[in-house]
């Protein structure tokens, strides 16, 4: 067992930016998702008391966003792209972290950005670990920025 | 749908409403169907053992989502939830289904937490999260700030 060596083929993806990708919010995918969480308020699944909500639409549910397959960004690219440069083929989900700024709902339009943030060596339990810090910045179509998420990941 | 919780009524130490959820194989094909995380990790069989884990295993993602969902609840419809935290520190394994709509006996997770601060100025609160399975095991654990509506207003 031993901590994992960051090589300098790695070092040199960290602060990397992917090319963004743009979106539009679907209703229906939010609906499949509340469905599929178990997310029973009606703002994200009841079309007709969500236009009488305050929102006046369906929202999102807080999380429907942030994961960076469902959005376009292609993450396995990114992922062959690091274990190219050297990061071991075992992937984990490690955790995660949201800053909310904004409401999301059904319509918008947003562009993401993502960006490795960092990349770091440990030991875990799984033997030597890569430990990489994805962060996504989202920003909708009246220019605000909506959402703040740093995914972590363990390679080992 | 749950009353609606103001800042007043909450203090530290307070509990959130505790949420129960179970996860089985079908509701893992749902929900990488409405998330779009088709890591064979979460359906195959022989992948997931080849990787170590023994068997598929429950999305980090939804127990992250159950969580959102746990503060979502408690807060009410005049709350938002401003930051969500969580880390997975162990493999949660669905129950099987034994026809197409019911699976057979196995874990339920609860999803708790409790009230760590209060911050006057904001009316935020932060709380400590955590989704626990039967046996008492803690696999993932986070923090949540969310801001609540005030009676003072």
């Amino acid at each position: 067992m031993a901590v994992f060596t960051v090589t300098d083929s790695l070092k040199q993806l960290i602060g990397q930016k992917e090319p963004p990708v743009v979106f539009k919010v679907e209703e229906g995918a939010i609906q499949r998702y509340a469905q599929a969480v178990g997310d029973k308020n009606p703002q994200h699944s009841d079309v007709e008391w969500a236009a009488n909500s305050k929102w006046g639409r369906v929202m999102a549910p807080p999380g429907f966003m942030g994961w960076p397959i469902s959005t376009g960004f292609n993450l396995f690219k990114l992922f062959e792209k690091l274990m190219k440069a050297g990061a071991p083929m075992g992937l984990l989900d490690g955790g995660v972290e949201y800053d909310f700024l904004a409401p999301i709902g059904a319509g918008d339009i947003l562009v993401g950005e993502i960006m490795v943030a960092s990349i770091e060596g440990r030991e875990t339990k799984m033997g030597p670990t890569m430990v990489t810090t994805l962060q996504s910045t989202y920003t909708n179509q009246r220019g605000a920025v909506v959402l703040v998420v740093r995914n972590t990941f363990l390679n080992f | 749908m749950a009353k609606q919780i103001f800042y007043e009524d909450v203090q530290v130490g307070s509990e959130v409403t505790t949420l129960e959820k179970i996860a089985t194989t079908r509701m893992l094909v749902q929900y990488a169907g409405a998330s779009g995380d088709f890591n064979p990790l979460h359906y195959e069989e022989d992948f997931a053992k080849n990787l170590g884990v023994g068997r598929p295993i429950v999305h980090g993602l939804l127990k992250r989502a159950w969580l959102v969902n746990l503060m979502t609840d408690w807060m009410g419809q005049e709350g938002t939830l401003k930051r969500l935290s969580c880390r997975y520190r162990g493999m949660d394994y669905p129950r099987k289904m034994k026809s197409f709509e019911d699976p057979v006996d196995g874990d339920t997770w609860y999803c708790k937490g409790k009230v760590t601060k209060k911050n006057d100025a904001d009316h935020t609160v932060e709380c400590e999260i955590w989704v626990e399975n039967s046996k008492g095991e803690k696999n993932t654990t986070g923090a949540a700030t969310v801001m609540l509506p005030s009676k003072a207003k």
